[in-house]
């Protein structure tokens, strides 16, 4: 297997650095301290084509393909890891699911406006007692003539306060495999409360909350896809989510590694650069060899989805392995950086917080596994 | 208004550490990631801006070889209509005059109302805007910061002067204009935009094409090197905040501050 990027797909790449170079990359520092969500940099980046990649024309997206979309968000993970997973939970679940079960209605008032960056996606599955066993969700939703009653509470919810439309999931009936129900969200329904608001290790600048719904009452217009149909829709997601995540990865690691390159070659100790110390040049060495099996199985998952394959494990194995790269990449960019990059002067001290969280949502790696050793032994005989 | 933009492709100085080569008489251009000139991005942009307002056409041009067509098409992608790339081994290695010489060559055969060049570029002559005015008997004006379409044959335009003050003159079409930065500020390219683009031909045109014939090299780089620290010249090192604190250090110990 061998990649060749195709020109439009470098200039997207290209098109992305210079973005997030100059606009992402000055803020970033800033907004981690400050928690500020980056709702103007958002603007733009629809304006430029990179909040609708996946979606077709018709709905103001840019039908651009899974590679061009993992290398754009890798490149905005270099820059701001914030930014990059409101992006992710926007394009590959929240627009992508529109898309494939929304009306039409739905579409023309939801999908536009997140294409062009007017609204942000938000995606509520987790609760307090359901992570991992999604199937576990208690959230519920009560058919009452032409609309529905929401009570339950959502946990961990990326753009959960500043998205503009979520995609919750609920309970429609108290068992069964359609049990579940998907239902688009807006903040104007009474009865719907964004609450607490986490304080994070990392990616502090993209909000994550818990969201509460009492007696919230839902038009039958907004369940999105049909009614015991909910995972059916969340599962719709899940590749591309992890592909984003592990692109997200990568794009972080390399961020690393490239501040990592650049301090060992001005940092003197001994009265020579510490880049020319062996035990240092083995560590960049391993790194580098890192973030270039990552982006390989990264570039892999995506373009096997490109070409309608069934990519779910090599989806998995991408966001498992890169986000563990990605943790043990910044975690040697900071060593690199010796005490100063323990200091948040300097960004690897970000890069390594931001990194933290990679293992753990859109799946743990725990999860991960599971769903690689599931396709692994079904293959089998 | 039918527009000519001069586009060179540069290292990009974000991406690169500039080195010497071992010659020693330019830089090493192994492994650099090269970009579009930054003067001449704002040179397209204004070009644009420009049709937007009153009509017409843009068109970039870029002498080099077929690894200019990536920034010929970034520029496309930005909203230049057209591109052209000069292409020729005759055009190598080529100094400013040379340059030129090739741009008026491909100007000549061609109808532009207004010829846009970045004030200068990687090197800094900042000689290709002028020389080229001068090759086709046109008016010229350099830094240019701002531009007003007054009708078909007039311009406004504005210079900025050493020391912050604005010059603004009237210059008759068709023109020669080299552009300064900050004039306007840039869009970015847009997917849309690169999907536009991605996939179109760029044609190129040779020294035959254009009917430009050789002029020997009057201006030879001999060496190219960075000065050594002379006495009393000190470079301070390490993170910002130890550098200024070595430097309050250094003017309070030479009495400049107290
Ligand atoms: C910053 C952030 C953003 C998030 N964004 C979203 C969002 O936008 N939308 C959303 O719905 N959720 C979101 N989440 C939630 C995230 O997806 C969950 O935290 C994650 O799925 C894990 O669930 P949990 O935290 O309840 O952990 P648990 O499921 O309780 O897991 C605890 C540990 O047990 C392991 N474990 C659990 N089950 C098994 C098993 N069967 N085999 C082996 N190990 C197992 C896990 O891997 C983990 O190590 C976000 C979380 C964070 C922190």
């Amino acid at each position: 297997m061998s990649f060749e990027l195709s020109k439009e797909q470098l200039m997207i790449q290209k098109m992305a650095r210079d973005f997030a170079r100059k606009e992402l990359a000055p803020l970033a520092a800033e907004r981690d301290e400050k928690h500020l969500y980056p709702a103007d940099s958002l603007k733009k980046m629809g304006e430029l084509g990179l909040l609708g990649m996946l979606v077709s024309e018709k709905y103001g997206g840019e039908d651009m393909g899974t590679v061009s979309y993992a290398l754009a968000l890798s490149e905005i993970a270099a820059a701001c890891a914030s930014t990059a997973v409101i992006m992710s939970v926007h394009n590959s679940i929240c627009c992508g699911s529109i898309e494939k079960f929304g009306t039409e209605e739905q579409k023309q008032e939801f999908l536009v406006p997140m294409t062009a960056g007017e609204i942000i996606g938000a995606f509520a599955l987790t609760e307090p007692e359901a992570g991992s066993d999604a199937q576990a969700i208690e959230c519920s939703a009560a058919k009452q003539g032409d609309h529905y009653l929401i009570n339950g509470t959502k946990r961990f919810i990326t753009s959960g306060k500043n998205g503009g439309v979520t995609i919750l999931l609920a309970r429609t009936k108290p068992e069964g495999s359609d049990a579940i129900t998907a239902f688009l969200i807006t903040p104007d329904m009474p009865g719907f409360k964004v609450d607490k608001v986490e304080d994070k290790m990392g990616q502090c600048a993209s909000d994550t909350v818990d969201l509460v719904f009492t007696d919230c009452k839902v038009p039958v217009s907004r369940v999105l896809g049909e009614e015991g149909k909910g995972f059916t829709v969340a599962m719709s997601g899940l590749d591309a989510g992890r592909i984003g995540i592990a692109s997200l990865s990568l794009g972080l690691a390399q961020a690393a590694m490239d501040e990592a390159v650049k301090y060992a070659k001005q940092r003197k100790q001994f009265g020579q650069p510490i880049a020319n110390f062996q035990g240092l040049q083995w560590m960049l060495a391993d790194m580098a060899i890192d973030i270039e099996a990552a982006r390989l199985l990264v570039l892999n998952a995506a373009a096997m989805k490109d070409r309608g394959e069934n990519c779910t494990m090599a989806a998995s194995m991408a966001k498992c392995f890169a986000s563990e790269m990605a943790n043990r990449v910044t975690g040697h960019a900071v060593q690199i950086h010796g005490g100063y990059g323990y200091i948040k002067e300097y960004p690897v001290e970000r890069f390594y917080r931001d990194a933290r969280i990679l293992t753990i949502y859109e799946g743990t790696n725990q999860i991960q596994r599971h769903v690689i050793a599931r396709e692994l032994l079904k293959k089998g005989k | 208004m039918n527009i000519l933009v001069c586009v060179k492709r540069v290292p990009d100085s974000s991406e690169n550490e500039i080195r010497l080569n071992r010659a020693g008489n330019d830089i090493d251009t192994d492994d650099l990631v090269y970009a579009v000139n930054e003067w001449d991005n704002y040179a397209v942009e204004e070009a644009i801006q420009i049709v937007d307002k009153v009509g017409g056409s843009v068109t970039v041009v870029s002498v080099g070889t077929e690894e200019n067509e990536e920034i010929l098409r970034r520029e496309m992608a930005m909203g230049a209509e057209s591109g052209v790339l000069l292409s020729d081994p005759l055009f190598e290695d080529a100094d400013g005059r040379k340059l030129a010489a090739i741009l008026s060559a491909y100007i000549d055969k061609n109808k532009f109302d207004l010829v846009l060049c970045g004030a200068q570029a990687d090197e800094g002559g900042a000689q290709v805007g002028g020389m080229l005015a001068a090759m086709q008997d046109k008016p010229f004006a350099s830094l240019v910061n701002m531009i007003e379409v007054l009708d078909e044959k007039k311009l406004k335009i504005g210079r900025e002067i050493e020391g912050g003050s604005q010059e603004i003159s009237e210059i008759e079409l068709p023109c020669v204009l080299s552009i300064q930065t900050g004039i306007n500020e840039p869009r970015y390219v847009s997917i849309r935009g690169i999907r536009k683009v991605a996939s179109v031909e760029i044609p190129t045109l040779g020294a035959s094409d254009i009917g430009f014939t050789d002029t020997p090299l009057r201006l030879q780089k001999l060496e190219y090197f960075q000065p050594e620290l002379g006495a009393g010249a000190e470079m301070l090192e390490g993170s910002d905040e130890e550098m200024a604190d070595k430097l309050v250090a250094l003017l309070q110990a030479k009495g400049g501050i107290k």
